[in-house]
């Protein structure tokens, strides 16, 4: 199905299963513990063997020597994979460092071998006993430094740098100027299911129980890797536990274990041990960011910059910090430019979000910052400025008229959310709000991330039963793609949910959108819509009804006055249909993004200056909401995530040796519970008919945009201090805060 | 993990002199702390000696009204103790503010005052650390030590002590009892109990090899208003940046340990005369010969603040 005109009225619309809060319907198997991620599928392959990874201990140089032989002869060993003893070795396209490193090092942790052994245990402690030596070479771990030897590097496929107007004179001339530099640190996903294979052998073919967000790219890197047709590899991730962004590409586990499979003869699973996982797989980049904001005393911006430099192995690709600066606000001078420093630390990557989670850091504190220089309320400024065609458009296209956003809903959520929080209470004066001993005060910020599609693919089965099966490769991170799926092919097929069964992540089944950069459940669900239009056909003609008036409801499929029992169509013989979503040129003459607010209330200590997020509201706009349940769990997850890079979340490097130090889950701080307060979420009533025949977005990265500046700003607001380099932790607000002793 | 052999001591006895025989071997009670390093190779003991059959699970009043902890009695048993919480209340509110409940449940007193140090540079085995490789050197030193001492340390390392618990512990003068393998027993104050690491931070006690913690004994109540703030980087389960157990009485008077800023819970009690002139005046006294670093300096002024913040509740 060619998806090139807006949606009209569609079965979707009727909105009886999908539209409705709906529990998960992998919920039961994953609160019982019977949902098996892929190191547990003892079910297919019950006796694989173990293997443990080796990491690089230098971030830079090279193997001097390896000797395997104590490891060798360790007790249940059956064999070590090198880089010396594996062949040779493609890399594939979505990876910039090797999987198996040696002899040259890439980055610390970078895999050197794997142990593979009868149990974990024997694999584990023979891993202790491979003895390599290296010889280091001196590298570059700080992008402080290596900024100024940075290049221009495009983001997202477009330019490096945007210009529209003349930003230089427009800035200099401007009454009101904010100039300010931001900093924010490297992140990890930090997935609790860290990221792990079962790999075997059928002669020829490769079959792998993996984790990973995107089958039918995974599949081929896994191919192109280990020089083998891509048609004989096969993939299955029917439970992923988290991936945000870490889980994009095969790893190190999947091709570690298809190589230690092929050397044992037998199957190997591999889990990357949770030390190893920091520097071992890829992070969000550290950011340095300068933003310049340009106004008239009424507000009106009339200059935008917005600069932002980051790092990564040759190679390697920006993190696209200044997109949401090209969309968000009006004003006729402007400029973005990228940078991108060759650094030697881990590979950077996606991470949810990437590119705006870090660039709202930075863009909404200046925004906060402006709205305080002009004695005007944050929240207004933002509205004065509001656009309905994309401001950089000019750049993109030449002179060709500036390109209208589909739905943009950003002042409705900016005034809900400001009602719905009381925002007007706010003492726009900082440091002057007191509750018991504690420094209160809020904070805003917008939320803007683009809304993608692209195509997928589905096949239906109606069985003989009347069950209707689902089958595509999309992937389901924990965010609820089986249920949006299942909600979908229930809706088009006029059964209840109950009837459908679902099943993902497997490359047998037709190529999905998968699970990445917020355009999955928009995709994957459409690809569901194409297939079920034409299961819908088959059943009509089976039935002798005229598919153009044919209508599924209750179970049943009624034209005119004749109707029948679904099951009937199938009766004689399962039925199955399969197409795909293709998107046409919507997407071009309309700019699909989603849009938000976020509001929160800090309290500050005014003796420790330890931050207490007290409470947070987001208001979003991103198209019909398939599922409000699952939605609102992937924005408070989102939320959450975003108060773990205001306050705490820091991958800190040590720049002598070239690592991040906190390499587990102990060091690496993320929010626990008691961190996390009462979170409200608010999804305007919002259909997008240009998007999809869904008429849906995403809300999985829209979530994490803007949280964590909207925390940045209620710090400032409660003490006065403003910190521009994340995370915000207390030793960087205590020197300015007033001693209360 | 390497490979090791494994018995369970019939009497504390024996088990005290199964470790002292074997020059690699190790009691294990909880195995929270001693298990994670095992799996890292951090620690390689060859023969673990269990010792949660001894019975040390007990906590009884002492004839001078004080308490004894038996050495294995749980993290979460302690702090839930009626007389704990009645009479030492500065050493409940630790208990609770560490680790997380899963981990308290296992937890024993006794392994609380031996666990390890955090310090991402022992943790991991390919950077230097004294503490772990004695002579390889301190990578914290001029690498990440943002977490770490700030008094008391040395060349050789800077790493702090990471227990909650037993900085409650000094504050209240605590005593731990051990039986050694030649059947004798001893009573070491706390303050000796801990050491700084000077050129041998790989020793962080004064237990001689197969000496045997077999309880804690607190001097009877003082009564006051006990109060135990550790300030860190989130709400919950995470080390202390600083922490103040302290012991405020009516009359202004009292004693204060600090947490987090030293290689042992760090209590000076010369300091203490200043409790009724505030927290300054402790503070100045209490990390006279102080040396932070450029990421930890932080921790001075940090201390300082979390004290009056303890002092304003005392008197709240």
């Amino acid at each position: 199905m060619k998806f090139d005109t807006p949606a009209t009225t569609n079965p979707i619309d009727k909105l009886k299963v999908v539209g409705q809060p709906t529990d998960r319907i992998e919920g039961p198997l994953k609160v019982s513990g019977t949902a098996a991620y892929a190191y547990e599928r003892h079910d297919v392959e019950p006796k694989a063997a173990y293997g443990y990874v080796v990491g690089a201990e230098i971030a830079k140089g090279r193997v001097g020597s390896m000797d395997l032989s104590r490891a060798k002869s360790a007790p249940g060993v059956i064999t070590i994979v090198t880089a010396q003893n594996a062949g040779p070795l493609g890399k594939g396209n979505y990876n910039t460092a090797k999987l198996l490193g040696g002899p040259q090092i890439d980055h610390y942790h970078q895999a050197l071998a794997l142990v593979v052994a009868e149990t974990f245990e024997q694999a584990r402690a023979a891993a202790h006993l491979v003895e390599i030596t290296y010889v280091g070479e001196a590298g570059e771990f700080d992008l402080a430094k290596a900024k100024d030897g940075s290049k221009p590097k495009p983001i997202n496929g477009s330019p490096p740098d945007s210009k529209v107007g003349d930003f230089a004179s427009a800035f200099a001339a401007a009454p009101v100027q904010v100039d300010a530099t931001y900093t924010t640190p490297d992140h990890a996903h930090a997935m609790m299911e860290p990221h792990a294979t079962i790999a075997a052998w059928r002669g020829d073919e490769l079959v792998l129980w993996t984790s990973n967000q995107m089958i039918d790219w995974s599949r081929g890197d896994l191919a192109k890797t280990l020089g083998i047709p891509k048609e004989k590899v096969r993939l299955n991730s029917q439970f992923v536990g988290g991936g945000f962004g870490g889980k994009l590409f095969i790893r190190a586990d999947a091709v570690l274990a298809a190589l230690g499979a092929r050397a044992a003869r037998r199957p190997v699973k591999v889990a990357l041990q949770r030390p190893l996982m920091i520097n071992n797989t890829t992070h969000r980049p550290a950011t340095i960011q300068r933003v310049r904001l340009g106004a008239a005393r009424d507000g009106t911006l009339t200059a935008i910059a917005h600069e932002s430099w980051s790092g990564d192995l040759p190679g390697g690709k920006p993190d696209s910090a200044v997109h949401q600066t090209r969309m968000l606000y009006a004003a006729a001078n402007r400029m973005t430019a990228t940078r991108l420093a060759v650094l030697d630390l881990p590979e950077s990557n996606a991470m949810r979000a990437p590119g705006e989670a870090t660039g709202h850091m930075a863009l909404e504190v200046a925004m906060d910052e402006l709205a305080e220089k002009l004695g005007m309320d944050p929240v207004e400024l933002r509205i004065r400025n509001d656009t309905q065609v994309v401001p950089d458009g000019a750049s993109e296209q030449g002179s060709a008229p500036k390109r209208p956003f589909s739905q943009r809903q950003l002042v409705e959520c900016l005034r809900t959310g400001a009602d719905r929080f009381g925002w007007s209470a706010r003492n726009p004066r900082p440091g002057q709000t007191r509750d018991g001993q504690w420094l209160v005060g809020m904070g805003m910020a917008a939320a803007y991330r683009g809304a993608p599609t692209t195509k997928s693919a589905a096949r239906v089965r109606l069985d003989t039963t009347g069950v209707v099966i689902v089958e595509t490769d999309m992937t389901d991170i924990g965010t609820g793609s089986y249920t949006i799926i299942g909600q979908t092919a229930a809706e088009m097929m006029g059964v209840p949910l109950a009837s459908v069964r679902v099943r993902l992540g497997d490359s047998l089944f037709p190529v999905s959108a998968g699970s990445g950069g917020q355009w999955g459940a928009a995709s994957s669900t459409a690809g569901v819509f194409a297939a079920c239009v034409k299961l819908r056909e088959a059943v009509a003609q089976k039935l002798g009804f005229d598919p153009e008036k044919t209508t599924f409801a209750d179970g049943q499929v009624r034209s005119g006055n004749r109707s029948a029992p679904l099951a009937q169509a199938a009766r004689a013989g399962e039925l199955v249909a399969e197409d795909q979503i293709e998107f046409g040129d919507l997407s071009k003459t309309y700019q699909h993004s989603t849009f938000g607010a976020h509001y929160v209330e800090v309290g500050v200590d005014p003796f420790t200056a330890e931050v207490r997020i007290r409470r947070m509201l987001a208001v979003c706009a991103a198209g019909r909401i398939l599922n409000p349940k699952a939605a609102r769990s992937q924005v408070i997850g989102a939320m959450t995530m975003g108060a773990g890079s205001a306050l705490m979340e820091d991958l800190i490097v040590d720049k002598r040796v070239g690592f991040f130090i906190n390499h587990d889950l102990a060091s690496y701080e993320v929010p626990v519970h008691a961190d996390i307060p009462h979170q409200e979420v608010i999804f305007l009533d919002e259909t997008d008919p240009t998007t999809s025949p869904m008429k849906a977005k995403g809300v999985g990265e829209l979530g994490i945009c803007g949280v964590s500046a909207a925390v940045a700003n209620a710090i400032y607001n409660a003490s006065g201090v403003r910190v521009r380099d994340y995370p915000i932790t207390l030793d960087k607000l205590l020197a300015s805060m007033p001693l209360r002793a | 993990m390497r490979a090791f052999s494994y018995e369970r001591a019939r009497t504390p006895q024996d088990a005290s002199i199964a470790v002292a025989r074997t020059p690699e071997a190790k009691f294990i009670a909880g195995g929270t702390n001693l298990l994670d390093l095992m799996k890292l190779e951090i620690e390689r003991p060859r023969h673990l000696i269990d010792v949660n059959g001894l019975g040390f699970d007990k906590i009884e009043t002492t004839q001078d009204g004080g308490l004894r902890i038996g050495a294995l009695v749980r993290n979460t048993d302690l702090a839930a103790h009626e007389r704990v919480r009645r009479d030492y209340g500065v050493l409940s509110r630790a208990l609770v503010s560490g680790a997380s409940g899963q981990l308290r449940n296992k937890a024993t007193t006794a392994g609380n005052l031996l666990q390890r140090t955090r310090c991402p540079y022992f943790y991991d085995p390919a950077q230097p650390c004294n503490k772990r490789e004695p002579g390889s050197g301190c990578g914290a030193l001029q690498g990440i030590n943002r977490q770490h001492a700030v008094i008391g340390a040395s060349q050789a390392c800077i790493a702090t002590h990471p227990s909650d618990m037993a900085v409650a512990m000094r504050v209240l003068d605590a005593t731990v009892e051990t039986l050694a393998p030649d059947g004798k027993t001893r009573s070491i104050p706390i303050a000796d109990f801990h050491r700084l690491p000077g050129d041998t931070p790989h020793l962080e006690t004064n237990l001689a090899h197969g000496e045997l913690i077999t309880a804690v004994t607190l001097p009877r109540p003082i009564g006051g208003a006990q109060i135990y703030r550790k300030v860190r980087d989130r709400a919950s389960y995470a080390f202390a940046l600083v922490s103040v157990a302290a012991i405020v009485q009516p009359d202004g008077s009292g004693r204060v340990a600090f947490g987090g800023v030293a290689h042992k819970p760090w209590r000076v009690e010369a300091a203490e005369p200043a409790m009724s002139r505030g927290a300054k005046a402790v503070s100045e006294r209490a990390f006279t010969g102080a040396k932070a670093t450029e990421q930890n300096a932080f921790k001075l002024p940090l201390a300082e603040r979390t004290l009056a913040a303890v002092l304003a509740e005392a008197r709240a």
